[in-house]
């Protein structure tokens, strides 16, 4: 398991509010920091580094090194595709409705992925 | 097949917009949703029929965040004749995601209803909302530090409300697997907007709904899985307490006949609450997460019409030196207990010839970053993930990744003859109509039911490739009638295939089936609520014989 997917499992065990609950994640998110946040609670189980993330995985296959294969690592990212990859989904990755990621908050998600420090 | 064909009647558009006009000031505008973009979203991504005129997509959506909204869109939907269909998660995926048996309905989105209403880890149980997933229960315990585990699908974005009312299936312990089994008690907006509840939760100021499930009088619960006769807006769960201990083990037998002693002796260590899971398994079948290319002799094999036979598989076996069948064995409890149990099911398994035996993993709770850093199966400690979705997705050795996947699910008997039969059944089949065969004499059952084998198997699906899709659908119709034709059935499917499993049930000129049409009839003449969900169609959709 690599630092990444470890620090998550910490954030779980130590019940940090990365991944926030229920009463939380509703709220309108309002910086990037939400973006994290969002990230945490939605992307990171497919697409953090390490071996059970089939994300990773498949973007590995598919990029062969030229690009990061984790999306959090990714430079370039775009913040309409990023929504609309959520809104529709790819190969087996489903698409996630308004009611799970509100506009709102995909903005900020897909805001973080394009703009966040070191991206 | 004697296929009850539904009547394809659409909705009224008038009685629609007067709807979604209503609905607009129950909910918001925000909330009912009508764009395109948005609907799309409502669509299967796995469907194997996308794009094709057969694919259903619905007319609009509707997301309440409270029951006093869905009682009254409810109402207001049996007012104006509009059909709702609901969702939880909306993450069935692999049987039908979030889109409906009927194109004329709007769909209840019931994800914004995300309480957890009570947990208690003295008592063991919880009582949630649709909308709660399992990563959302899973962090709600967390943070609070109680001491239970959950027993969890492959996919943690589901919920214990949708997962247990299409019968869904998780890991761990056999008392905890079966999930609808495993629910006390439950809230329900019936199709006149009424609400009720059911089991203990049924008497005012309730104090053990989470804890006794039957209640006084009919067990009614049954009625709302993979059925339409209400909405459930809240549902109690058993849970398990956190075990001391996770023991999960391996044993290896070497030939293919040698399954039928090796059920026998596992079902009497389940049976006896000795062992909680057993996962049967072949060294011989390529796992889900390739880590190797695959040996070209074996693809070989694998490519033979129905996909090879057990005595070419034994061989194959032999010459490799790898035994034929693994079964991986999960215990839980105080870790002398699951030990002595692992020594006593070692002896009772010596007797089959050959059997070898090894330690997997031994994990104390509470878990530590450290345990989880190195745990090999996440989803057996009840800790949720997504690494599943490696099925068919692209990876090293897989450069043509699906789209997604249908499952065909027979339920067979829980023997090895039982497990011999089906290969012989499923294979045959799979030669006749020369597709290549999902399944092979190394192919093992799944025990989530318990008492049941369900002998799984999955077909890849595209958006993009129709005739592929088309090929897959033929097969699976043909499996359909096979299973049918041997006396077996599926215990779950995604709504295309519905009407078709409901008709496997066919005992007395259908006598199930007419008997849900009554009661439909009775407590939802209008045929308000998920029509054609379970097989279950209202009259005024009721197609008749073919």
């Amino acid at each position: 398991m690599t630092s990444m997917t470890h620090n998550l499992m910490v954030t779980l065990l130590c019940g940090s509010l990365l991944v926030p609950s229920a009463a939380t994640w509703a709220q309108p998110p309002t910086s990037l920091t939400d973006g994290a946040r969002l990230y945490g609670r939605w992307c990171a189980a497919c697409h953090d580094p390490g071996p059970g993330h089939p994300g990773t995985q498949a973007l590995e296959a598919l990029y062969q090194g030229r690009v990061s294969a984790v999306l959090a690592q990714r430079e370039g990212l775009d913040v309409a595709f990023v929504t609309a990859t959520v809104r529709s989904g790819r190969s087996v990755m489903p698409s996630f409705r308004r009611t799970e990621l509100s506009d709102t908050e995909l903005r900020a998600l897909a805001q973080w992925l394009a703009l966040r420090p070191g991206g | 097949m004697n296929t009850n064909r539904p009547h394809r009647r659409p909705t009224d558009r008038r009685a629609v917009a007067q709807a979604l006009q209503r609905f607009e000031v129950i909910v918001g505008h925000e909330w009912v949703l009508t764009q395109d973009d948005d609907l799309a979203s409502y669509r299967d991504p796995y469907s194997v029929i996308w794009g094709e005129p057969g694919e259903v997509r619905p007319l609009a959506v509707v997301a309440p965040s409270n029951v006093e909204q869905v009682q009254e869109i409810v109402r207001t939907a049996a007012r104006h004749g509009v059909p709702l269909y609901t969702i939880s998660t909306g993450k069935n995926l692999g049987y039908g995601g979030a889109a409906p048996n009927h194109p004329g309905c709007v769909v209840l989105d019931l994800k914004r209803m995300n309480r957890i209403i009570e947990v208690d880890d003295k008592r063991n149980f919880c009582i949630v909302e649709p909308g709660v997933s399992y990563f959302d229960l899973y962090e709600h315990l967390q943070a609070r530090g109680l001491r239970l585990m959950l027993d969890l699908p492959s996919n943690a974005m589901g919920g214990p409300v949708g997962n247990s009312l299409d019968h869904g299936v998780g890991y761990s312990a056999a008392a905890y697997r079966d999930h609808f089994g495993n629910h006390c008690g439950m809230e329900v907006v019936l199709p006149d907007g009424e609400l009720m509840r059911t089991g203990m939760g049924a008497v005012p100021g309730a104090k053990t709904w989470g804890e006794f499930k039957y209640g006084f009088g009919p067990y009614v619960d049954g009625l709302f899985s993979q059925g339409n006769y209400g909405v459930v807006t809240k549902m109690g769960f058993w849970l398990m307490p956190q075990p001391e201990h996770f023991l999960s083990t391996q044993v290896s037998v070497p030939a293919y006949q040698d399954i039928v002693p090796l059920v026998d002796t596992i079902n009497y260590l389940e049976d006896s609450g000795l062992v909680a899971f057993a996962r049967y398994g072949s060294p011989l079948e390529i796992p889900r997460v390739q880590t190797a290319p695959s040996d070209p002799e074996m693809l070989a094999l694998m490519a033979q019409p129905g996909g090879g036979a057990p005595e070419a598989w034994e061989a194959y076996a032999r010459k490799k030196q790898q035994p034929f069948w693994t079964v991986t064995l999960n215990f839980y409890g105080p870790k002398p207990t699951v030990e002595a149990n692992w020594a006593y099911a070692r002896q009772r398994l010596s007797e089959i010839a050959g059997a070898r035996f090894r330690d997997v993993e031994s994990i104390a709770f509470p878990l530590t970053p450290e345990s989880l850093a190195k745990a090999r199966s996440l989803v057996s400690l009840g800790v949720p993930n997504l690494s599943a979705f490696a099925l068919g997705s692209r990876s090293q050795f897989n450069d043509r990744p699906s789209d997604g996947h249908i499952w065909f699910a027979p339920v067979i008997p829980r023997s090895g003859q039982a497990l011999i039969e089906a290969h012989r059944v499923f294979q045959q089949a799979f030669a006749e109509i020369g597709f290549p065969a999902r399944i092979g004499p190394y192919s093992g059952p799944r025990t989530w039911m318990y008492r049941a084998f369900v002998f799984v198997m999955d077909f890849n699906t595209s958006r993009s490739d129709v005739v592929q899709n088309q090929r897959v659908r033929q097969a699976f119709e043909y499996l359909l009638k096979t299973a049918s034709d041997h006396g077996y059935a599926e215990y779950r499917a995604a709504p295309l295939y519905q009407d078709k499993v409901a008709d496997s049930y066919a005992f007395n000129h259908h006598a199930l089936r007419r008997f849900h049409e009554r009661l439909k009839d009775a407590i939802d003449p209008r045929g308000i609520l998920s029509p054609g969900r379970g097989g279950i169609w209202p009259a005024h959709l009721r197609g008749g014989q073919p």
